[in-house]
């Protein structure tokens, strides 16, 4: 066992490194301020951070190829992960720059004071919805299409076991991956973007009505809502996926419609929690008062009244139900009660490709398409995620 | 009475209440099943004779609200019923019957404690982890490094379980074996070696649940920081460290237990991905296997615990936040 006493050695040295930094900052600097009252951890972090960014920086120049004529998969990786890094933190800067000069006066304003994370948010949004919009011109081939090649390895290099017609290769019966991956967003995203709002629309509605009408009306979806949200929801979800199967028999599409409503009624009891609670705080106020006086209908307090106050917390929570509801489909599909075959679908592309991941050491590309898929989801995500994050700053400012 | 006694009291009442209400929305939610259990057991072929009698012995020809009441009883005493996939027609009414069946809790017991054991691991490195990192990151507010673990932890928790672990197999198993990727345990295992094979999936859960402990810490310590105690504490000259430690930190305690337990909550149930990934035999790779195979008895029962955990945590956090407010423990 040398790996710890290697840990330590690194731990002491950069332990030491901080104090050295510090003390010889001092010197140079003549005792300024900034150094001779840094704290110890600080001077630390910094030697911390810069020995970090080097190993990075001599790792992404170690050479690809070992002394064997074998891929070395670790640095593969590494550049490819810095690489992305690199584009999308270019892009992202890119856009946010492009949007700062074109556009409205209010689309360049809100531009000017947005965050690098969250350009980087909008603009993958976008990606991802201009490839589910246009999934099938930008697929080489369709989801269904299954090829007589099965298996084959990406890259598309013959020798390799590739197939040059298929970029990302085959799966286990032959369909072009390259395109189930993009199929897969309109898929993915399609079948979670509707649920959301199904969702939404039913929590929602539910929700301000229960604010406006109160009384029983109110008590019994709260009390029901409030046993609903005691079960966890993935489990809930399995257990009714269950009894949709035994319900859906044979006919595959169907338990994908079923499981569109279970999800969409599990994730609305969040919704109506937090409609229910901003319309509370929006039917005390004065103009609702002054329009129930004036002998409006429900319908006008709901959608007039009540519905334009709280767009602001209701859209930040779409952005992240969403997320919720995304990341619980993909979990189903990855166990395999989710989005059924043949529609292509990354939670499901993810346990079909898991095995490849063995293969890291010998074909990179191979092993990356598990990642891929689950990445695509993650990617997503932690977008919308971002966004939410900038948008409740901005509104709440949470800036301190 | 002591106040705190008091609401104490009531929330487990409340509990408790919740938990029944629970029981008879998951029985319900079964009973919606087409069809019957006894027809699923024998399959396509059987005979009415077989059926009728297998459902004499389950008790199916009862009413519904006598069935349940049936179900609860046996639950609370433990018995939570027999697996249909582990029952076949010979154990009914064939030769040795009733002798060789295996039951839910036979099957869900050492699962269970596996469960607990990968999310007693998961709890032990998350929270001491999340804590300290809070800690720092509101010392070093607004700096690079806050930033950079906003990031990284909002990345990690949106990003899927299974995302998470099959990178962290990638690069701890499979290019740096340093780690198996596959938590086979057995009953006699030492702990050293169980603990090997749990420390992946025990990772990869640290990762999902980090970020929100980490942010409420931050946030809670934040909020704290402009109030005249913490003031004072800074004019008399204390350090930035010291101010948050010992005197920011023990009032911020609430809202971070608070967290804490609603992340073990989540923790429980998150361990369901996690354990087929790593094909971990705990209850959640036992509870998705009975949910493909329509094995009822188990997913009822495995149902019952997770929501049973869930609501016990929950319950628990909340008691714990009126135990640590001293507002309600003083009494006037």
């Amino acid at each position: 066992m040398t790996w710890w006493m290697w840990i330590l050695a690194a731990l002491a040295a950069l332990l030491a490194g901080g104090w050295l930094f510090r003390f010889v900052a001092q010197k140079i600097t003549g005792n300024r301020p900034y150094f001779r009252d840094m704290p110890f951890a600080v001077a630390f972090g910094y030697v911390l951070a810069a020995s970090a960014l080097a190993l990075a920086v001599w790792y992404y120049f170690q050479p690809v190829m070992t002394e064997a004529g074998t891929p070395d998969a670790g640095v593969t990786f590494f550049r490819w992960a810095l690489h992305g890094f690199v584009i999308f933190a270019l892009a992202a800067w890119l856009f946010r720059l492009a949007g700062r000069h074109v556009g409205t006066g209010g689309s360049r304003k809100l531009f000017r004071d947005m965050s690098l994370t969250a350009a980087f948010g909008v603009l993958v949004i976008l990606l991802y919805a201009f490839t589910a919009i246009f999934a099938a011109w930008l697929a080489p081939y369709g989801q269904e299409a299954v090829f007589d090649q099965v298996n084959a390895l990406p890259g598309g290099d013959a020798a390799n076991g590739g197939n040059p017609d298929h970029l990302l290769g085959t799966d286990q019966i032959g369909r072009d991956l390259l395109s189930r991956l993009i199929y897969g967003a309109q898929n993915t995203v399609g079948i979670a973007f509707a649920t959301t709002c199904i969702a939404f629309l039913l929590g929602g509605s539910l929700g301000f009505l229960a604010a406006t009408l109160q009384g029983w009306f109110d008590n019994i979806l709260s009390r029901a809502v409030d046993v609903l949200m005691a079960i966890p929801s993935l489990i809930f979800a399995l257990l009714l996926m269950t009894i949709a199967s035994a319900w859906a028999g044979s006919q595959q599409w169907l338990l994908t419609v079923y499981m569109v409503f279970i999800i969409a009624v599990i994730d609305s009891t969040r919704v109506f929690r937090l409609a229910r609670a901003v319309g509370m705080n929006i039917v005390v106020m004065d103009y609702i008062e002054a329009a129930k006086l004036r002998g409006e209908g429900l319908g006008y307090l709901i959608f007039r009244e009540i519905l334009p106050n709280a767009t602001a917390p209701l859209l930040a929570e779409f952005g992240l139900r969403f997320c919720f509801v995304f990341l619980t489909i993909a979990a189903l599909s990855f166990l395999g009660v989710g989005i059924q075959p043949p529609l292509a679908d990354w939670g499901t592309m993810v346990r079909d490709l898991a095995q490849f991941i063995n293969f890291a050491a010998f074909s990179p590309l191979t092993a990356a398409l598990p990642i891929m898929a689950a990445g695509a989801i993650a990617l997503l995500t932690v977008a919308v995620n971002f966004v939410v994050d900038w948008m409740l700053q901005r509104s709440s400012g949470l800036k301190e | 009475m002591n106040p705190v006694v008091k609401i104490i009291l009531q929330r487990l009442a409340l509990g408790l209440l919740t938990l029944f209400i629970v029981s008879i929305v998951i029985f319900t939610a079964v009973n919606m099943l087409p069809g019957d259990f006894a027809q699923a057991i024998l399959g396509q072929g059987a005979s009415p004779e077989a059926v009728e009698a297998i459902r004499r012995d389950l008790g199916l020809d009862q009413p519904p609200v006598t069935r349940y009441l049936q179900w609860l009883g046996d639950a609370l005493r433990g018995d939570l019923g027999n697996s249909f996939a582990q029952a076949n027609f010979s154990s009914f009414v064939g030769e040795g019957s009733g002798g060789a069946r295996v039951t839910v809790a036979q099957q869900i017991a050492p699962r269970f404690a596996n469960t607990m054991f990968l999310a007693g691991v998961t709890a032990a490195i998350a929270v001491p982890f999340a804590v300290t990192l809070g800690v720092l990151a509101a010392l070093y507010r607004n700096s690079a490094f806050d930033k950079a673990a906003n990031v990284a932890t909002l990345t990690s928790i949106s990003s899927p379980e299974f995302f998470l672990a099959y990178v962290l197999i990638l690069f701890l198993a499979v290019l740096n074996p340093v780690l198996p990727s596959l938590s086979n345990i057995y009953a006699d295992m030492g702990f050293g070696e169980r603990l090997v094979k749990t420390l992946l999936p025990a990772l990869t859960l640290t990762l999902v649940v980090t970020a929100h402990m980490m942010r409420m810490t931050r946030a809670a310590i934040i909020n704290l920081l402009a109030s005249p105690y913490i003031e004072m504490a800074r004019l008399k000259g204390i350090g930035p460290m010291r101010v948050i430690v010992k005197h920011a930190l023990p009032n911020a305690l609430a809202p971070i237990i608070n967290v804490i337990a609603l992340n073990l909550a989540y923790l429980i149930t998150g361990v369901v991905v996690v354990e087929v990934v790593f094909v971990y035999p705990g209850i959640g790779q036992l509870f998705v296997d009975s949910v493909k195979i329509r094995d009822i008895p188990v997913v009822q029962a495995c149902c019952l615990i997770f929501a049973a955990a869930y609501i016990l945590l929950n319950l628990t956090a909340d008691i714990l936040s009126i135990a640590t407010n001293p507002r309600l423990r003083q009494p006037k």
